[in-house]
C-alpha cells in the first residue's frame, strides 16, 4: 500500500451534503445548480471522502515537497470509459475505470496516488445504479490506496450517450532509477504474461448476450501496482512494462517491436489460456491473442532477470499464471511471429480495424 | 476443443509431412517446378495462415488461394447498393460482419454506419427477422452473401418470413454458386493450377458429384476438404498422391461431415427460393455466366433489389488493381503493383485486401515468413 503524502489539508468549510430522492439522473442535474451539487454529494462525494476533496474546489491541491519524497519525476494519464454492459461478471465500469488507470501508471514504474472522475451521464440513469457504480469505484480506490480527489459531471439529453460514460485521470510518481520504456526491448530479452489472457474480452461479450453461450468466464479486472512494484523489486533492470488492454497480447507486442526495431517471438503453446476462452474465440471467429484483458501486463526483462521475474510475478496472488510466453529476438525487426501449436509459424500483426467496441 | 485437438494435432502434422515429402519425391513436375494446389474456399485460406500450414510445407508445393472468399469477390457496385439500401429512410440494414469494411466506390458500409445509417451486424439471417419483429415500423435488409453454405439459411428466413407473414423484411441477395466459378477459373487460358482443394461447408449442401466434371473433363483432381490444419495437410496429401499415381479423382476427405449425395432438405428450400440468375458480375474475375441467384419472382416482395430502387451501376475494378490475376493464381499477392502500398487493410483497394480470408490480406497479415522464404520484398 502506498502511503500518502499527508499535508493536503485545506480547512474545510462545513456544509451540509445534500441528498437526492428521485430515482433517475434527469438533465436538472446536470443544470450546474443545487439538483447537481446534490447529486453530486449523494451520489459520489459521500463515498470518496478524503481530505484532498473535501473542500470541493474545482481543483485539487497537492504539495510539491511531499511529492518530490517518493520519486524524482510525475506520471500522468487519462482514460476513458465506455463499456457496455456497465456490470459484468467480475468488476463494472466503475471499477474498471480506477483499475484501468492505475495500471496506466502503475506499468510506467509510477506509485499511483490520486485519480479524478469525471462521470457522463445519460439522462433516465437510474440513480441507484450511480451510487453503485461509485461505491464501486471507491471501494477500487481504497483497496489499492489511492484517492479519487476531483471530479465532475454532466448529464445529457437520452440518446446522445449510453448510460453511463466515464472518464479518469491519475497522478502518480516515479521512483529514481525506474526507467521502462517499449524502445528499450534488446534480443535475447524474454517477454512474460502475468497469467491467463483475454478473460476480460470474453466475459464482455458474453455478458453483452448476443452469443447466448453459458460460460462462467469472469473478467480480470484488478490493479496490478502491487504486482509491478514487486516485479520491479526482483527484476530491476525490466526493459517494458505493458497492461495487455484493448488490442491484448498481439498489440502490445507489435508495439514493443516497432519501438524498438527488434522482433518478437512467442509460442502458442506457451501463451497462458483457458480453455473456454479459446472455444469461445472458435466460435465467434475471434482470434485470442487481440482480445481485451484488464489485469494483465506484459513484460520484457533481460534473459539474467527472467527467473527472479518469473518467480516475482507467480509469488502474487494476481500472477500465479504467469508464464514466459516468447523472447525477443535479431530476426524479423519490427516483427511479432508465433510459433503456432500445431508447428507452423505465422506473423501476428497489428488489428486492422474491427476492433470489438466498447470493451473498456 | 477436445474435438479440434485431434485435427491440430503436431505429432500427426509432422508425420503427414513426412509421407508429403515422400510423395514429391516420386512426382516428376517437381523435378521442374512447384506444384501449384488452389484451395478455393476462403475458410482454407484462413486455416492455412493462422495455423501457419504453408510455411511448414516443402518448397515443391505452392498454395494458390482461390476466390472462395465471397466478401472478396462482391463487386464494388453490389457494395454501393448495400450503401444505398443503408442509407434508404427508415431501413436497418444488417450483414456479416466482415462485409462491412468493404470499399464501395465512394464508401463502404461501417462509413455509411459513421455517416448515420442505421447498419447492424448480425450473426445470422434469423437474427434480421428477428428485428423485423421487433421493430414493424421499419423495414429491415438483410445483406445476403456467400456460397451454397450460407444460401439455405436465407432461404430458409425467407420461408419463414412467408409463414409468419412477416411484410418488412427484405433480402438483398448476392449469393453466388461454386461450380460455374470454377469452371470459369478452369476455363481461364493464363491457367496452371495442378489440382484443387475442394470447399468442405459448400459440399455439405452439394454433396461430391457436381465437381466430376473437373477431373473428368479438365483432367484436375481434386479432394474436398475440411477445415483444420490436420484437414488441409491430409488433403494436400491426398492430391499430391493422386498425381504420383497419375490418377485423376473427385476424392472426399472431409467424410466425417461432407456426404456424397447433395442435402436434399437444404437444397429443396434453396430451390423454392431462389433462381439462378443469366450471369453475376464478380470483382476481378468479370462477368460468370449462371454465377449468382435471386429470389423468384413468388419471393418478389421478399426482394429488396425490386422492393426499393438499387442504383446498380456497374463500377469498373481501379486499373492499378490486380486482384484478378491474384484469384486466378496467376500472380501472388505481393508481385501486385499496389500490394502494400496504395492497397492495405486500412485502406483496401482491391477486395482481396478486405476480409481476413482475403489472399492479400492474410498475406499482409500472417504472410512475411513465406514472402521473405520466396525472396520478396517483405512489406
Ligand atoms: S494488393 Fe490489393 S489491388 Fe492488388 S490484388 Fe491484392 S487486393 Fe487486389
Amino acid at each position: 500500500m502506498t502511503a500518502l503524502p499527508n499535508t493536503m489539508h485545506f480547512a474545510a468549510p462545513v456544509r451540509r451534503r445534500g441528498t437526492i430522492s428521485v430515482p433517475t439522473v434527469t438533465l436538472a442535474h446536470g443544470g450546474g445548480g443545487s439538483a447537481m451539487r446534490n447529486l453530486i454529494d449523494d451520489v459520489f462525494v459521500s463515498v470518496f471522502d478524503n481530505p484532498a476533496l473535501a473542500p470541493l474546489e474545482d481543483q485539487a491541491r497537492f504539495s510539491l515537497a511531499e511529492l518530490s519524497r517518493l520519486g524524482d519525476r510525475l506520471a500522468f494519464t487519462t482514460d476513458s470509459y465506455v463499456v457496455d454492459p456497465l456490470f459484468f461478471p467480475g468488476g463494472d465500469i466503475g471499477k474498471l475505470a480506477v483499475c484501468g488507470t492505475i495500471n496506466d501508471l502503475a506499468v510506467g514504474g509510477a506509485i499511483p496516488l490520486y485519480l479524478t472522475c469525471s462521470a457522463i451521464i445519460e439522462e433516465g440513469l437510474e440513480v441507484d445504479t450511480l451510487r453503485a457504480l461509485a461505491k464501486s469505484m471507491a471501494l477500487a480506490a481504497a483497496d489499492a490506496g489511492v484517492s479519487i480527489v476531483t471530479g465532475d459531471t454532466k448529464v445529457v439529453h437520452k440518446g446522445t450517450c449510453d448510460k453511463l460514460f466515464l472518464n479518469t485521470a491519475g497522478i502518480g510518481i516515479i521512483r529514481e532509477g525506474v526507467n521502462l520504456g517499449a524502445d528499450r526491448c534488446r534480443p535475447g530479452d524474454a517477454v512474460l504474461v502475468n497469467g491467463l489472457l483475454g478473460d476480460h474480452g470474453a466475459a464482455i461479450l458474453n455478458a453483452r448476450g448476443d452469443m447466448a453461450l453459458s460460460t462462467a468466464i469472469e473478467s480480470d479486472c484488478a490493479a496490478l501496482h502491487e504486482l509491478i512494484a514487486e516485479l520491479l523489486a526482483a527484476a530491476p533492470a525490466t526493459r517494458f512494462i505493458r497492461d495487455a488492454t484493448r488490442g491484448g497480447l498481439a498489440t502490445v507486442l507489435n508495439e514493443a517491436a516497432r519501438a524498438s526495431g527488434a522482433g518478437i517471438e512467442i509460442w502458442e503453446t506457451a501463451t497462458p489460456m483457458r480453455e473456454e476462452v479459446k472455444a469461445f474465440c472458435e466460435i465467434l471467429g475471434l482470434d485470442p491473442l487481440y482480445l481485451a484483458n484488464e489485469g494483465k501486463i506484459v513484460c520484457v526483462v533481460p534473459k539474467d532477470e527472467q527467473a527472479a521475474a518469473l518467480q516475482s510475478l507467480r509469488g502474487h496472488p494476481l500472477g500465479r499464471g504467469a508464464a514466459i510466453v516468447g523472447h525477443v529476438t535479431g530476426e524479423s525487426p519490427g516483427r511479432v511471429v508465433m510459433n503456432t501449436a500445431f508447428g507452423g509459424r505465422r506473423i501476428v500483426d497489428m488489428l486492422v480495424g474491427d476492433q470489438l467496441p466498447r470493451i473498456c | 476443443m477436445k474435438y479440434v485437438d485431434e485435427f491440430r494435432n503436431p505429432q500427426k502434422a509432422k508425420a503427414l509431412l513426412r509421407e508429403i515429402e515422400k510423395l514429391i519425391a516420386r512426382i516428376d513436375i517437381c523435378r521442374h517446378r512447384p506444384l501449384s494446389l488452389m484451395e478455393v474456399c476462403g475458410g482454407h485460406t484462413h486455416t492455412i495462415f493462422k495455423f501457419g500450414v504453408e510455411t511448414m510445407l516443402p518448397d515443391a508445393v505452392e498454395l494458390v488461394h482461390g476466390p472462395g472468399c465471397p466478401v472478396c469477390v462482391l463487386p464494388m457496385g453490389r457494395v454501393d447498393d448495400c450503401v444505398a439500401l443503408a442509407e434508404t429512410p427508415g431501413v436497418i440494414f444488417t450483414t456479416f460482419g466482415d462485409a462491412m469494411r468493404v470499399p464501395g466506390s465512394k464508401k463502404s458500409l461501417l462509413q455509411a454506419k459513421a455517416g448515420g445509417a442505421d447498419v447492424r451486424m448480425v450473426y445470422s439471417p434469423l437474427d434480421a427477422l428477428k428485428l423485423a419483429r421487433l421493430y414493424p415500423e421499419k423495414e429491415i435488409v438483410f445483406f445476403g452473401l456467400g456460397f451454397e453454405t450460407t444460401m439455405p439459411s436465407t432461404a430458409l428466413t425467407i420461408l419463414q418470413a412467408e409463414r409468419e407473414g412477416i411484410r418488412n423484411f427484405s433480402l438483398f441477395c448476392n449469393h453466388i454458386t461454386i461450380i460455374p466459378t470454377i469452371k470459369a477459373i478452369l476455363d481461364s487460358p493464363e491457367l496452371q493450377i495442378d489440382g484443387f482443394l475442394g470447399p468442405g461447408h459448400v459440399s455439405m449442401v452439394i454433396g461430391t458429384r457436381p465437381y466430376r466434371f473437373i477431373a473428368e473433363h479438365y483432367k484436375r483432381p481434386l479432394v474436398i476438404a475440411g477445415f483444420e490444419p490436420l484437414d488441409v495437410l491430409q488433403s494436400v496429401w491426398m492430391l499430391l498422391k493422386q498425381i504420383a499415381e497419375g490418377r485423376c479423382e473427385i476424392e472426399n476427405q472431409y467424410n466425417r461431415v461432407v456426404p456424397e449425395d447433395a442435402n436434399r432438405e437444404a437444397l429443396a428450400a434453396v430451390n423454392r427460393v431462389y433462381e439462378l440468375r443469366e450471369f453475376f458480375e464478380w470483382r476481378g474475375l468479370g462477368s460468370i455466366d449462371h454465377s449468382g441467384v435471386r429470389l423468384r419472382a413468388a419471393y418478389a416482395r421478399y426482394d429488396a433489389e425490386r422492393k426499393f430502387s438499387v442504383p446498380a451501376i456497374r463500377i469498373a475494378d481501379p486499373k492499378s488493381c490486380q486482384c484478378g490475376e491474384v484469384l486466378k493464381g496467376v500472380i501472388k499477392p505481393w508481385e501486385c503493383k499496389v500490394f502494400g502500398k496504395a492497397c492495405t487493410p486500412e485502406k483496401p483497394l482491391g477486395a482481396l485486401m478486405v476480409s481476413s480470408e482475403g489472399a492479400c490480406a492474410a498475406y499482409y497479415q500472417f504472410g512475411a515468413i513465406p514472402r521473405q522464404k520466396q525472396g520478396t520484398n517483405a512489406a
